[in-house]
């Protein structure tokens, strides 16, 4: 048994006892509390100036009739009226759905490929190193980056994509277009975006799959249980934490998405891919209805962090089983 | 110890280089430092005012610095810009659909006095560019712009294949008549028809390119080509803003309809979302028979070596059942109300008013709207594309410039571009929720709109 002796502050040298402590804090005229604050103030300070400030103003200005484009008109309370117009435009509906179509799809996918692909690189095997550098780098590159480039390889011209799928089907390459056909382009974005982001529900999985321990599935050997039977009774159950919170970051990153989709698609075809976000980017800085899209904001935010509180809710609880 | 001295002599030289090279790259300006920043959008004729430019610091000392961007973000960039009264610019070129907002919400500075100083007269340029790009309310006195580059829309074709004996009687054959440069809409079709799907050369090629981008202006840009001339209009001329029936007639769906058409016929496979770099890149590599664009890109193409010269030919945008016209484009140049050197912008204004800037201008690549220039009897045989160019300035409409026009456009792109790209309705509800949303838009700026 180890025993830890504490030292006698009065024995050590230049260790002040705390009454001369207490002495010195009184002189300089700072209490603990004081100081805490200062060494908080300056992150506070700042959260308030780019953060809770710009949500205030936000707010204020999503109950007037602001526009940009139009400043020297007076500026009007509208009271509810943005969200009112807001929540009873069929278009906004349309997009909420397209958002929450893309967000569920791509997700699904990404959990299911991002957790093979964690199972594949948990096991030893020869440039495990390599491949598992390989598998990283979409997740690595700008999504400015992905989107131009996904857009050549999409190309039904020119483009590798469609050349490959003529291979394996026949189909002329040119005869579709995965970025312009309405019951494709959904379908791209959701597998770009999947092909970028795998990797990053993989590394979660895998820290997961790291963290159960292998005297589990050394007694799960014993009992000769098969390899199915411990992944549904072991991998599965210990890894599910980690598969919801990648379920969580992801969710939120994707109901947010604009860029990669904007330099895929720019909502198109039509308004097949128009993602909320998109719509609201176009609302404030195209349209520039800035009470409209402060109030669009608001809801967007209150929704996602409605559904996130009451996801993280559901973590804590399968945390607790 | 050597490295040191080659490294300290080495930087000595650079120093006295850099020095002597800016002496004589702009000696007066840089004593004067003396300095205007243009802004403007990122394509050929930026490329000439650059060049243009060079004379203008020859003469004042003062500096240009140019800040251009291209088409696609040049709209948000700059309206942004301009929105912040940020002081970047300090002259803007800027689209003649900002005209309305930039007036009313005084980014731009009004030029009448100036225009009364320095004689310079707006009847000396070409009537529609005045209105288009200078004025604001419309047809009144009131400018905010020098007209800087005149442009409308037009198109190319393939003058080589045209006149191939073989292509000339399988086309003769097939539809009873010469193949020639469409002056119809029907016309246009039947050529696109005939070419769609052709092998040329041993390649296969695709009829027409014609605008489908979605996030900006460009399907807006391309339709109305068609539109305007199946008997569209804005709205009605003796009550201004009253739309139902007028944006939305028989005439207009019907207009509409034919686009998509030409669109579903006789365009390359994945032009969904197309502007001007994808028709220019389309003609370029030799996949399309006609290209409808901007003259503006004219000159370059004519230089290009594979499809300019004696391949190249152009037409004015074809008639349609109702009548003849073309999308303006162009721009004209501003002073920005928040820039600090405003005299020396209005002095760049004198100077590229001047006949002789403005026939340089011309000649190197810009497309000048000054009659001087334009109406000089040499000026039809300036250039392969000159007749056509001066055909289309005398029949140009343009888009609303209204404040609120960015919110007009983005609506149009939105119900355009779902029709007929992405095939939801019909042409009649396209126009008639098209009509709902400007009305939406005009009665918040205020406007009384009519609905008979």
């Amino acid at each position: 048994m180890t025993t830890i002796s504490q030292p006698d502050h009065a024995t050590i040298p230049g260790v002040s006892t705390p009454a001369k402590s207490r002495d010195a804090r009184r002189v300089r005229g700072l209490s603990d509390r004081a100081i805490a604050w200062l060494f908080v103030a300056p992150t506070i300070a700042l959260l308030l100036a780019i953060n809770i400030f710009p949500l205030i103003w936000m707010l204020r200005l999503s109950f007037t009739s602001l526009n940009l484009s139009m400043s020297y008109l007076p500026l009007r309370f509208v009271g509810l009226d943005n969200f009112r117009d807001i929540l009873t435009d069929e278009d906004v509906w349309f997009r909420l759905q397209t958002t929450a179509q893309f967000v569920i799809s791509s997700v699904a996918l990404q959990v299911v490929v991002g957790f093979g692909l964690a199972l594949l690189i948990n096991r030893q095997f020869r440039g495990h190193s390599f491949w598992t550098t390989i598998i990283l780098l979409p997740m690595m590159l700008s999504p400015a980056v992905v989107g131009n480039f996904w857009t050549l390889l999409l190309q039904p011209q020119i483009g590798p994509f469609n050349y490959l799928i003529s291979l394996f089907t026949g189909v002329p390459p040119s005869s579709f277009s995965m970025t312009g056909q309405v019951s494709l382009a959904p379908w791209t974005i959701v597998l770009v975006d999947t092909w970028m982001w795998a990797p990053y529900v993989m590394l979660i999985c895998l820290a997961g799959l790291r963290s159960i321990p292998d005297y589990i599935y050394e007694a799960a050997e014993v009992d000769r249980a098969s390899p199915w039977r411990q992944f549904w009774s072991i991998t599965l159950p210990m890894t599910v934490p980690f598969l919801m919170l990648a379920v969580l970051f992801r969710a939120i990153e994707n109901f947010k998405m604009f860029d990669m989709v904007n330099l895929l698609t720019s909502g198109g075809p039509g308004s097949t891919t128009e993602l909320v976000s998109i719509s609201l980017k176009r609302a404030a800085f195209e349209k520039w209805r800035t009470g409209y899209s402060s109030a669009l904001a608001i809801i967007l935010f209150v929704t996602v962090f409605g559904a996130a509180n009451i996801y993280v809710k559901t973590l804590n609880k399968v945390k607790q089983r | 110890m050597r490295t040191l001295r080659w490294l300290r002599s080495t930087a000595a030289s650079a120093v006295v280089a850099a020095a002597a090279l800016g002496g004589l790259g702009g000696g007066e300006a840089a004593a004067q430092g003396k300095q205007l920043t243009l802004c403007w959008a990122a394509w050929d004729p930026a490329n000439a005012l650059v060049e243009l430019g060079k004379d203008f610091t020859k003469q004042s000392g003062i500096e240009m610095k140019y800040e251009f961007v291209p088409w696609t973000s040049y709209a948000d960039r700059f309206l942004n810009e301009l929105n912040s009264h940020g002081k970047l610019c300090d002259l803007i070129i800027g689209d003649s659909q900002w005209i309305g907002g930039a007036a009313e919400n005084k980014w731009y500075v009004k030029l009448n006095d100036f225009f009364a100083k320095e004689k310079i007269s707006m009847d000396d340029f070409v009537p529609a560019t005045v209105v288009g790009y200078s004025q604001w309310p419309k047809n009144t006195p009131n400018y905010w712009a020098l007209p800087a580059m005149a442009d409308a829309v037009g198109w190319t074709y393939r003058k080589d294949w045209f006149s191939r004996p073989e292509i000339q009687s399988a086309f003769k054959a097939k539809y009873g008549r010469d193949l020639a440069p469409p002056k119809t809409y029907d016309e246009l079709k039947q050529v696109a028809e005939f070419f769609q799907g052709r092998e040329i050369d041993g390649k296969k090629v695709y009829g027409a390119y014609i605008f489908t981008e979605r996030g900006s202006e460009g399907i807006t840009m391309g339709v109305t080509n068609v539109l305007y001339n199946y008997g569209f209009a804005y709205d009605n001329p003796k009550k201004p803003y009253q739309m139902q029936g007028i944006v939305n007639s028989a005439d207009a769906a019907k207009g509409l309809e034919f686009y998509k058409e030409l669109y579903k016929c006789c365009t390359a496979p994945g032009m969904t979302n197309a502007y001007m770099q994808e028709g220019l890149d389309a003609f370029k590599s030799g996949q399309v028979a006609m290209q409808m664009n901007w003259f503006a890109f004219f000159p370059g193409l004519y230089k290009d070596p594979n499809v300019g010269g004696d391949k190249i030919g152009f037409f004015v945008n074809p008639a349609g059942p109702k009548g003849h016209f073309t999308q303006l484009g162009g721009q004209g140049i501003s002073v920005v109300a928040t820039s600090d050197r405003k005299d020396d912008a209005l002095a760049y204004i004198k100077w590229f008013a001047q006949p002789a800037v403005q026939q340089k201008w011309w000649q190197i690549g810009g497309y000048s709207a000054l009659k001087a220039v334009v109406d000089a009897p040499d000026f039809p045989k300036s250039a392969a594309f000159a007749p056509q160019f001066l055909e289309s300035m005398g029949i140009v409409k343009d888009f609303w410039a209204e404040p609120s026009y960015a919110q007009l456009l983005l609506d149009m792109q939105k119900r355009v571009h779902d029709y007929v790209v992405a095939d939801k309705g019909t042409a009649q509800q396209a126009l008639d929720l098209l009509v709902k949303d400007w009305t939406k838009v005009f009665k918040e700026q205020g406007k009384e709109v009519a609905s008979q």
